[in-house]
Parts: C-alpha cells; sequence; structure tokens
C-alpha cells in the first residue's frame, strides 16, 4: 500500500508499506502518471473547470490497482493498493483521497511551507499513517 | 530450440482453409497444366475463396483411416489431443481430390481414354480408402465447348464417363483450356470449395456421432479432443461463429478435467491453445472485449495451477507465453484496424510477458543450480523425435494415472528438463519481450512507462553482462528521471550504471556516474556515498577503484584486470567531463559583480563553488574562460598560487577574479563559455566543465524555489559571510560601457522654432577633467534615423548672419574646437532654419580626448513650428480663404501675402495684400479673402493644384522671411448640370415665399430631368411637385416654387431631388451642394395674435 501526492511531476510525498520493494512502487506511482496526464488533457478540452478531482481506477496491472485524483491545481494524489484487497471500493479510495486533500491543504496553508517543497509535516504523516492502518 | 517447447505450433495460429489436393497435373513439363496451377496459386487475395491447394500426384499415397471403433467401452484415452491431428487436416488428408485430365468430347480415341480415366480415379479412390474425401474429375479440352445442350455427343459422352468413374454429375468438370483461363479456374474453385465444405460438414457430424459412446468417467479428455475437432473444422469450414461456440465448450471442459501434478502440462497446453483459439476468434469477429474478457478468465483460472513445483519455472514460461502471444493477437488485430487506447493496449500484455519471463528466469536459477555437469537428457528424447500428445511429458507419454508410474524415471525426467532450463537465454527472451512493449507504449503515449521499461531492460542487458548496451539505455533514460525530478529512481539507475561502468573498466562513464551519486540528488545513505567518493579518489589517482557491491565475483575479477591493464596504459590520463546537463557532486555558480563596467574600472568575476560529498575534495585549478580569449590569463586559479583549493562538504567557497577591460572592447560584452575545474594532477586530470556560467540540471528549480521560499531571508541575515547558495544568482556576461565623461554640455534656445527662421541655439560647453581636453570635436545638426523628408527640410549652419540656403547640411560633423583646459568654457551658436513644420530632435555631440580615452557625450533638443490649414474648394466661382494662425510665442510682423495660382484665375483683379503691415500675436488669426474661378477642365475628376500663397514675415529683429505655403489640392468634378436657386434672404410664417430654381445644362447633349420636391413638415409649397423635363445644351430651365413657412427659425427648405434617368450613375448629390438647405422663417405679428386668440379658446 503506498501513497503519494505530487506536484508538476515530481514527488512531494511519497511513503510506502511495506517498505521493501519500495522502489518497485515508485516506478508504479511514475509511470502511473503517464495515464494522469492524459486524463488531464482530456477533460480539460472538453469541461473545463468543472472537473471531477478523482480519476478512479488509472490502470490495471496483474498485482496493484492503481488510483488517481488531481487538485485543481493540478497536485495529483496516486494511491497504489494490492489487487487482493477487495475490501477497497471505489468510495473508500474517493474518501482516503478526500482526507488527503483536506490534509494537503492544510499543510499549504502552513505559512512556513515552501510551496514545491518535499512535505515534511506530521499532521500530514499522521493522516497518511492512519489510513495505511486502518486498510491494512 | 531454447524457447520452442512453448512456442504455439504454427498449425494452431494459422487460419485453416479448405484442403484441395489436385493431381494428375504435370506441373514441370507440361506448360498448359503449369498455367493451370499457377492461375490457381497466384493472386490468392481474400475476394478468392478460402481452399489450400496442393498438387499431388495420382498415386500418392494419403495418411491410412484407422478403422472405425465401433465401442468406447474399453477404450482408454492416453492424451486430450494428438500433436499430428491438425497437421493432418490442414495439409495431409484433403477435403476433395481433384483429377485432371486431358480429354475432348471428339476426341478419336475416346473409348481406351474414358477408361484410362476411370482407372485413374480409382487408383486415387483406393489411396482414400476409409476417408469421406471427395472425388472431383476435371476434363482439359482443347476446344470452347458449346452452350449445354447443344452438344448432343458431349452430354451423351459425359454421362458414359461419370458412369464409368462412378461419379456423380456435380463432380465432373470442363476446363477449356482458352483465353478465359482464370476466369475458368475462379468458377472451378468456388465449386471445389462447396463440395469442401460438404466434406468437412460430413466431419463434424461423424466426430458429433461419437458423443453417444462416451461415458463421463473415463472418456473425460475426449469430450474436450471432441468439441476442439469440431470447432477446428468448423473453421476449416469457414464456420467460424459456429467454431467459436465448440470452442468455448471445449474450454470450459477442459476445467472441469481432473488435474493434478502429472497432467497440469497437459491441461494447461491444451487451455492455452484453446484460448488462443478463441481470442483469434473474437478479434476476427470484431469484439475486442470478449478477446480480453477470455483472456483475463484464462489468466485468474490458470494463474495458480503451478503444477510441480520442481518445475515451477515451466509455469512461469507458461504464463509468459500466454501474455505474449495475446499481446501478439491484440497488435495483429490493430493492425487490421482495431483501435487501442493507453490503458488498454498489446504493450501491458508484452510487458506482464516479460515480468513472468523474468519470474521464470528467477526460478530457473533458484531451481536449477544443482544437476550432473554433464546433463543426460536421455529421458527427453523419445523414438519419434516428439510427443505424441500435446503437453505430455517424453517419458511417460500416454499415462493418464494420477502417480507418476516410474519414480526414479520422473526424477531424472525432471533433472533434464531444470538441466536443459538452465542453457535457456532468459535475458534475450525477456528484452525481447520488453522491447516489443517498449514500441507499444511508444505508440500510445506512455513516455514513463517507456523509460520504465527501458531501465528494465538495461538492467537485464546488465545481466547478461552486455554492460555496453546496458549503459547506452541507462543513460538514455536518466536524462527523463533527472529532468522529473525523480531522485529515488535516478539514483536506482546510476548505482546500476555505475556498476556497468566498474564491469566493463569504463573510466569516463565510472567517473560521471560517482559525481553524480555524489552529488545532492543521489539519495544514496552517507557510508555509501563515503565508499564512493573514496573510489573516485583512487581512479584519480590512477588506482583500481574497489568492487561495487553486488556484482557476481567471477565478473569482479574480469573486472579488476581490465581495470589494472586501463591503468596500466600509457596514453592520456585526461578527461574532460561536461556537466551541466547533470548533477554532479561539485556545484559551481560563477557571476560578474554588476551587469555593466565602465572601462575604467577593474572587471570583478566571482566564482562560487560548493561540495556535496561527504569528505573534503581539493582541486588543482580552476579556470574561467571568457568570450574575449585574451582575458582568460587573469582568470585562472592553480594549485602553485598557495591558495585554499579543497573544498569542505556542504560549504560554499568563493573566487574572486578581477581584470582590466581592453579600450576596444567599449560597447561589447563579456561572457562566460565556461568554467573548468580539474580534479587530480598527477595520474589523471580530470576537468568538470561548466558551460556558460555554471549551474547544472537541477540548480535553475533550486533557484526558482529558493526564490519563492519565505525562509531565504530570515537565513541570510543569521549567515552573513555565507551566502544562501540557492538565492546566489548567475551572472554570465557583463556589458564594457563607456568612462563617465567629466564636461559638461548645456544648450539654451527658446523653442519653437519657426518655419524658415534661421533659428539659434547656444552651446555651452565647460570641462570638469583634471587634466586638458584636447582634440575636442561638435557634431550638430539633426539626429539620424527621423523621417528621411526631414534631413532635407532641415539646414544646420554655424554662420547665422544670412539666410542659409539648401545647400546646407542637416548635420553638422565633427567640428573642431580646439583644446579645452580645466575648467574651461567654450560657447557655440549653432543656427537652425527649418523649411517644413514639426518636430524634430536634434543630436549634439561633443568628443573629446583625454589621456588615452575616448569620451563622448550626447545632448538632445527639440524644435517646434507653426502651420497653416487647409480647405476644400470645388469650381465655379469659389471662395478661397486663408488662414494665418500664430503659434509662435512672439509677435509676428506680416510684411505682404500674395497668391501664385496655377489652375486657377482670380475673379478679381489684382489688388494689394489685405493683411499688409499686420502684426500677429500669439493665438491671433489673420484671414484673407480671395474670389477665385476655375477654368473648364480638358481632364475630369481629377486634382487640381490650387497653387501657392506666399507670406512674408519677420518676428521681431529677424530678416524679412517668407514663407511658401502649398494650397491643398482640389478635385475637380465637371458636372452635367448646375443648379441655382433664387430666394430671399428669409421668409415669414405663413407667409409665402416664392423660390426660382435655375438649372443649366452644361453638357453638349440634351439631358433629360426628372425633379421631385420630398415634403416638408416645416413648410407647405405649391409647383410642380414631379416633372420631367428636357434642357437643350447651353440653355437653362427655371422651376418657380411658392412656399410657406409653418414654422419660425431656422427651417430646412425641401429637399429637391433630381435625378437623370439617361444616365443613372451620376452623382446628382453633389448638386444639392449648389442649393441652399436652410433658410430663417421669422414670427409675424398676427401669427402671435392667433396662438393668443388659440389660447383664450381653450381656456373657457
Amino acid at each position: 500500500m503506498n501513497y503519494t501526492s505530487r506536484a508538476n511531476n515530481y514527488p512531494l510525498y511519497i511513503r510506502s508499506v511495506p517498505t521493501q520493494n519500495e522502489l518497485k512502487f515508485h516506478y508504479t506511482v511514475h509511470t502511473s502518471l503517464d495515464v494522469v496526464e492524459e486524463k488531464i488533457s482530456a477533460v480539460g478540452k472538453s469541461l473545463g473547470d468543472q472537473r471531477e478531482l478523482y480519476l478512479g481506477l488509472l490502470y490495471p496491472t496483474e498485482d496493484y490497482k492503481v488510483y488517481g485524483y488531481v487538485t485543481n491545481s493540478k497536485v495529483k494524489f496516486v494511491i497504489v493498493v494490492d489487487s487482493s484487497n477487495t475490501s477497497l471500493r471505489d468510495n473508500e479510495i474517493r474518501s482516503m483521497f478526500r482526507k488527503l486533500h483536506n490534509s494537503f491543504t492544510d499543510v499549504m496553508c502552513n505559512p512556513f511551507h515552501n510551496p514545491g517543497d518535499q512535505i515534511q509535516s506530521k499532521a500530514f504523516d499522521g493522516i497518511v499513517s492512519g489510513m495505511m492502518v486502518q486498510t491494512g | 530450440m531454447a524457447g520452442s517447447q512453448w512456442e504455439l505450433p504454427p498449425e494452431l495460429c494459422c487460419r485453416p482453409m479448405a484442403f484441395v489436393a489436385l493431381t494428375g497435373l504435370d506441373v514441370v513439363y507440361n506448360a498448359v497444366h503449369r498455367a493451370i496451377w499457377d492461375a490457381f496459386c497466384a493472386n490468392r487475395r481474400a475476394d478468392r475463396v478460402p481452399i489450400s491447394f496442393k498438387v499431388l500426384p495420382g498415386d500418392h499415397e494419403y495418411p491410412k483411416c484407422r478403422t472405425k471403433r465401433t465401442s468406447y467401452e474399453w477404450y482408454i484415452p492416453k492424451g486430450i489431443l494428438k500433436t499430428g491431428w491438425m497437421n493432418k487436416h490442414l495439409n495431409l488428408v484433403p477435403a476433395l481430390v481433384v483429377l485432371f485430365y486431358e480429354l475432348d468430347w471428339d476426341d478419336p480415341q475416346w473409348k481406351e481414354k474414358q477408361s484410362e480415366c476411370a482407372t485413374k480415379v480409382e487408383i486415387v479412390r483406393t489411396s482414400l480408402q476409409g476417408r469421406n474425401t471427395k472425388v472431383a474429375v476435371v476434363l482439359i479440352q482443347k476446344k470452347t465447348p458449346l452452350p449445354p445442350g447443344e452438344d448432343l455427343v458431349a452430354s451423351e459422352r459425359a454421362a458414359a464417363l461419370c458412369n464409368a468413374c462412378d461419379l456423380s454429375g456435380k463432380s465432373l468438370f470442363v476446363l477449356p483450356h482458352t483465353d478465359h483461363l482464370v476466369g475458368y479456374i475462379i468458377r472451378l474453385e468456388n465449386a471445389f470449395y462447396e463440395h469442401a465444405q460438404t466434406y468437412y460438414y460430413t466431419e463434424i457430424r461423424r466426430v458429433k456421432s461419437h458423443k453417444e459412446f462416451l461415458n463421463k468417467t473415463t472418456h473425460q479428455l475426449l469430450f474436450v479432443r471432441h468439441q476442439f475437432k469440431i470447432a477446428f473444422f468448423s473453421e476449416l469450414k469457414q464456420d467460424t461463429q459456429n467454431a467459436l461456440k465448440y470452442y468455448r465448450t471445449a474450454y470450459s471442459l477442459v476445467h472441469e478435467l481432473r488435474a493434478h501434478e502429472t497432467n497440469m502440462l497437459e491441461i494447461k497446453t491444451m487451455a492455452g491453445f484453446i484460448n488462443y483459439k478463441i481470442c483469434r476468434l473474437c478479434f476476427q469477429h470484431n469484439t475486442p472485449l470478449d478477446a480480453i474478457a477470455q483472456f483475463r478468465k484464462h489468466i485468474d483460472l490458470c494463474k495458480k495451477k503451478i503444477g510441480s513445483a520442481e518445475l515451477a519455472f515451466e509455469h512461469a514460461a507458461w504464463m509468459s507465453k500466454q501474455f505474449q502471444s495475446f499481446g501478439e493477437l491484440f497488435d495483429e488485430a490493430i493492425k487490421l484496424g482495431l483501435t487501442a487506447i493507453q490503458t488498454q493496449n498489446p504493450g501491458f500484455y508484452y510487458q506482464q510477458a516479460a515480468c513472468y519471463s523474468q519470474d521464470r528466469k528467477q526460478q530457473a536459477q533458484q531451481l536449477c543450480q544443482g544437476g550432473a555437469s554433464h546433463p543426460s537428457t536421455e529421458p527427453l528424447d523419445t523414438q519419434s523425435g516428439g510427443l505424441d500428445f500435446y503437453g505430455q511429458r517424453p517419458w511417460r507419454q500416454g499415462h493418464q494415472s494420477i502417480d507418476p508410474p516410474d519414480a526414479e524415471k520422473e526424477k531424472t525426467g525432471i533433472l533434464a528438463l531444470q538441466i536443459k532450463e538452465r542453457d535457456v537465454p532468459h535475458s534475450e527472451l525477456i528484452i525481447a519481450l520488453l522491447s516489443n512493449a517498449v514500441a507499444q507504449f511508444k505508440k500510445y503515449k506512455c513516455p514513463r512507462m517507456k523509460s520504465h521499461l527501458m531501465v528494465q531492460m538495461g538492467e537485464e542487458y546488465y545481466h547478461a553482462k552486455d554492460y555496453t548496451k546496458a549503459l547506452k539505455l541507462l543513460d538514455y533514460v536518466m536524462c527523463d528521471y533527472r529532468t522529473e525530478r525523480w531522485w529515488g529512481l535516478l539514483t536506482a539507475i546510476l548505482t546500476t550504471a555505475l556498476r556497468c561502468a566498474y564491469l566493463m573498466a569504463s573510466v569516463k562513464d565510472y567517473i560521471i556516474y560517482c559525481m553524480e551519486l555524489l552529488g545532492r540528488a543521489s539519495t544514496l545513505k552517507e557510508e555509501q556515498k563515503s565508499r564512493i567518493e573514496k573510489n573516485l579518489i583512487r581512479v584519480l589517482m590512477n588506482e583500481v577503484p574497489d568492487a561495487e557491491p553486488e556484482c557476481d565475483s567471477s565478473s569482479i575479477s574480469t573486472a579488476r584486470s581490465l581495470w589494472s591493464d586501463r591503468m596500466s596504459l600509457a596514453g592520456s590520463k585526461e578527461l574532460t567531463i561536461e556537466v551541466q546537463d547533470y548533477i554532479p557532486f561539485i556545484q559551481c555558480k560563477a557571476k560578474f559583480q554588476s551587469p555593466s563596467f565602465h572601462v575604467d574600472q577593474p572587471i570583478q568575476l566571482q566564482v562560487y563553488l560548493r561540495a556535496d560529498c561527504p569528505h573534503p575534495v581539493s582541486f588543482n585549478k580552476l579556470a574561467v574562460s571568457l568570450s574575449n580569449q585574451e582575458y582568460n590569463q587573469w582568470c585562472v586559479l592553480e594549485s602553485s598560487d598557495h591558495r585554499n583549493m579543497s573544498l569542505l562538504p556542504g560549504k560554499t567557497k568563493l573566487y574572486n577574479f578581477s581584470f582590466v577591460a581592453k579600450t576596444e572592447d567599449v560597447g561589447k560584452k563579456i561572457e562566460m563559455t565556461g568554467v573548468e575545474l580539474m580534479l587530480g594532477s598527477e595520474g589523471r586530470c580530470v576537468f568538470v566543465s561548466w558551460r556558460g556560467a555554471g549551474g547544472d540540471a537541477a540548480s535553475a528549480h533550486e533557484a526558482l524555489q529558493a526564490g519563492r521560499s519565505s525562509r531565504q531571508w530570515g537565513r541570510c541575515m543569521e549567515a552573513r559571510q555565507e551566502p544562501d547558495w540557492d538565492s546566489l544568482s548567475m551572472q554570465h556576461s557583463t556589458m564594457i560601457i563607456s568612462r563617465v565623461p567629466k564636461i559638461s554640455v548645456q544648450l539654451g534656445h527658446q523653442p519653437p522654432a519657426l518655419n524658415n527662421e534661421m533659428y539659434c541655439i547656444n552651446l555651452t560647453i565647460q570641462s570638469q577633467e583634471q587634466g586638458i581636453a584636447t582634440d575636442v570635436k561638435l557634431t550638430a545638426g539633426l539626429k539620424p534615423g527621423q523621417d528621411a523628408n526631414l534631413s532635407q527640410t532641415t539646414h544646420v549652419t554655424l554662420d547665422g548672419s544670412k539666410v542659409c540656403d539648401d545647400a546646407a547640411p542637416a548635420l553638422l560633423t565633427d567640428v573642431p574646437l580646439g583644446d579645452l583646459k580645466p575648467g574651461e568654457k567654450l560657447e557655440k551658436c549653432v543656427f537652425v532654419k527649418c523649411v517644413s513644420n514639426g518636430p524634430r530632435v536634434f543630436l549634439f555631440h561633443v568628443a573629446y580626448s583625454i589621456d588615452t580615452t575616448v569620451e563622448g557625450r550626447q545632448i538632445v533638443c527639440k524644435c517646434h513650428k507653426f502651420e497653416p490649414l487647409d480647405r476644400l474648394v470645388v469650381d465655379i466661382p469659389f471662395l478661397l480663404m486663408t488662414d494665418i494662425l500664430s503659434s509662435s510665442p512672439w509677435p509676428l510682423l506680416l510684411d505682404s501675402s500674395s497668391l501664385q495660382l496655377l489652375a486657377m484665375t482670380s475673379n478679381t483683379p489684382q489688388r494689394q495684400s489685405q493683411l499688409q503691415e499686420v502684426v500677429l500675436q500669439t493665438g491671433e488669426c489673420a484671414s484673407e479673402c480671395f474670389c477665385l474661378r476655375c477654368p473648364p477642365q480638358t481632364n475630369s475628376n481629377s486634382t487640381v493644384a490650387t497653387g501657392q500663397y506666399l507670406i512674408s514675415w519677420r518676428s521681431a529683429d529677424s530678416p524679412l522671411i517668407q514663407t511658401t505655403v502649398t494650397l491643398p489640392h482640389v478635385i475637380l468634378e465637371s458636372i452635367p448640370l448646375y443648379i441655382h436657386a433664387e430666394l430671399p434672404s428669409f421668409g415669414r410664417v405663413r407667409e409665402s415665399l416664392s423660390v426660382r430654381y435655375h438649372i443649366e445644362n452644361r453638357t453638349a447633349l440634351v439631358q433629360e430631368v426628372e425633379m421631385a420636391v420630398e415634403p416638408s413638415d416645416a413648410f407647405m409649397f405649391s409647383g410642380l411637385k414631379q416633372v420631367r423635363l428636357r434642357i437643350l445644351p447651353g440653355s437653362e430651365q427655371q422651376m418657380l416654387y411658392n412656399y410657406y413657412p409653418l414654422m419660425a427659425g431656422y427651417q430646412t427648405l425641401p429637399q429637391l431631388n433630381i435625378s437623370l434617368p439617361r444616365c443613372p450613375n451620376t452623382n446628382t448629390h453633389t448638386l444639392r451642394r449648389f442649393l441652399p438647405q436652410r433658410i430663417f422663417v421669422k414670427v409675424t405679428k398676427s401669427w402671435k395674435c392667433v396662438l393668443t386668440t388659440e389660447l383664450a379658446v381653450t381656456g373657457i
């Protein structure tokens, strides 16, 4: 299970459990950006600002499911979960993203945070850890 | 041989086509037969029926048909599908055998030939004993046949031949060897196709009929076999819908089979075959989603069916093949017009295939370590050289029991398989699959996926010990990860690349990767960095570096010897590394202290260096190269200079250079072209070089972030001595500008300047130099680069005593003024005469020499003038009015004025100027009026120059100046009609007002005129409201109207519309100009009375 959020396509925050094989998840998240970008550009043409932030399942792999979420300011969130984890439905994933987004907004509101820097926030860490524990 | 065990058999992958054998054709020696055969084979496009033809000799032996089983009761099947079965029905057992025989209906030896033909048919029939294969006869004839029914001999003999050969009439064909061969052939093959379909139909019926004899306990395998066969025959019959249906049943039956370790491979093999067929047909039916769904189902069902743990690699190999062949099917469908999308394209299947191949390789490495050093493949040999049934073990073919019949044999068999697997070139397979996937992802806009797969390819090449290729790939994608700023991934790739560089002892690559892994973008741990830095220092000392971890020992020893060879090599030990596009461990930022320097100041240049590695690093030379290479000598720092040349980790070091610019470079830009740092000295020199003023692949973004950061303010405050690295900006060029002149130039003048005036500009030059300014030169006049006309209408002179003429230039250049002592003042008058009006920018340029430096100075001033006005005039007698408006701030005395007419003549005799001796103050206006007439012109509708207006004037004490104003051109119109009205100067309300219109024909033709008076609110009128009349040339007509004004004040007269019906395009609007538009209507006393009485009435 693996959470990331990023802007401008470089990672702002990456965390994965279990930590072994972390590199593979990094690659998975990185490659999923292809789909995210394609989806953003496709939506941008048709609907303008009235965009659904949640992008849904990005692409199927044999072992993992990759979900995406993009804020209006083009900050991207990606969640990778094990394919065998059937307890997570679309709705749960959606609410996880919303929670992440809220927490991310809080981080951005911190006057001492420089937007574009890596996220170093205990509160954000806490939210992410909480979600990871909850979903196992 | 390597991967071939897993390849799908070609007979499975081809499109099944009806098999028709042709006999009796001698295609080698008989030209007619050859032509017939060519017509059958050539141009088999999609519009021809799907048949595969083969020429066989008449006595060809067809595969023997086994005796039909009457009962399945004691029959135990040995396997699912025989390996030869598909090939047999595609290429060996024909649906139809066609006998070609040359025989004309009127052949003289008809009887003999008929019996020979019958014999040949009989031979074919015998060799097809027991098969349902149809036989047909084609008679090759020289003559064109008559229409059916007309040739009685033919029909009679045909019947006889059929009888003799025991053929139905439908199986006898005639092929006249004439011009239309291809047409006849196409008709023939359509008939053959029908026969073939009937054959396959009966075959399907035959296989179906077995079903009733089968029971579910012992004949499970046969259920699958029969469904597969029916489906395959349906395909041969080109009935793909039913084929798909039967394959689907076969697929579900194959998964109902009892699976155990011994038959797992057979089940999976067959499942794979059937799945392949289903997917293929789905794509063919243009239902790709069905194909994908079937494939997913297939994978889900089979993923866990690993079979024997000792042969786990076989499962991975099989899985890989499943994905690969689906990918190929998908790709093929796309080539035939299917559209794929980013998230569903063949690339994913190739990628997954590669993934399973990687698993296979891993499992093979684990499982195949042991084994005999002399691999025995004996258990894998079979008598026939192949297997009888698909997916069985060679050492126990045909056994369907749960336990292997011979445990010992089983063991050696497995061992033999493991040994065989050891020799499989796994990396090659993986790389081929990955490169397939890369090609797909490139097509479907997945650049990152592509990069990721290329990394995997590079890693695979590394495992395959092909380090050159590995480096090439890794190097290619590295820059993508660098620009995307995914440092973790970049570090991982660099680590692999470093290993490759080490193992192939590529010094330059090794140094580059070391430098980047030590840099700030690397996510390596401190101890790793420390190890790498030590290695780097070793290489710089020309020593062999320590091995990279995770390299296998055998390659390390070869690498060691490679390195020592390389180190002992004489050759050049110098290397230049361009680091601009990397993120090296030493950062460099250089700047000129100011964007511009005066030539008399020394140019200051600063180079900031910073090391990110864990240990201090020292360098031996620092050099900045500049666009003018003459300065380079001043910007070098060498180890002999005894300055501190070691960089401490995380500390910024500043090196200052300064030099004096050359005077030739004044006005030029000096740019830094590069910064070079030399690492190592004896042993090996590495020049780390930055283009321009330093910076690297990551610094631009860091500077951006630093600029955004709020913390930088605080940071700067607390650490004064060490500036914040990220917010250091680079300044890669500076401008050399001239020395600031110490001389004052003042201009005194009183704008505006008047037209033609000798306008005086006072120039005061005072030296503030310490020394004598020699060779002072003045350039004064119109600033170049303005409107070209200005230079012709502006004249500059130093002589103010007389009015200068047109020869005087617009710009006086380099007027020598002699020398100026310190503090000395010099005054000069410059006269300017402007012949046209408008603003002008003047340039005053004083140049002088002092010591060795040449200086200059520019001052700019503006001039203004006044301008006359224009009027538009028409022909007939007209008035020309000239207004002279003085915009001069001083009073002007007008001496005289006169008109110089060109085309016009004056209507009045020449008299004295009305404006003589008039003095105009600022803003005052003097007008003069002339009555002129324009004589008839030869060409109509053209512009005519009016002439010139001459004014002589002077301001208070200047000489008399004559100004010539060119009067505006007027457009002359010759009009066919002239109209003028005679009416009183005013009217009274309710008092008749008579208006007489005079209409004059000015042409040489009779003119027809239509006149109409439009009604008006303000007038009632009497007279002809609408009239048409003719006017003779040169004569005039009068129209009298009585207008009766209704309202007081200025009233618009009723509009008179005149048109010339003969020449409708004449603009009669111009005529209206001659007519008065309005008239003033006075109020009468009586009207007022009426008004009051009316009021009184309403009051009551």
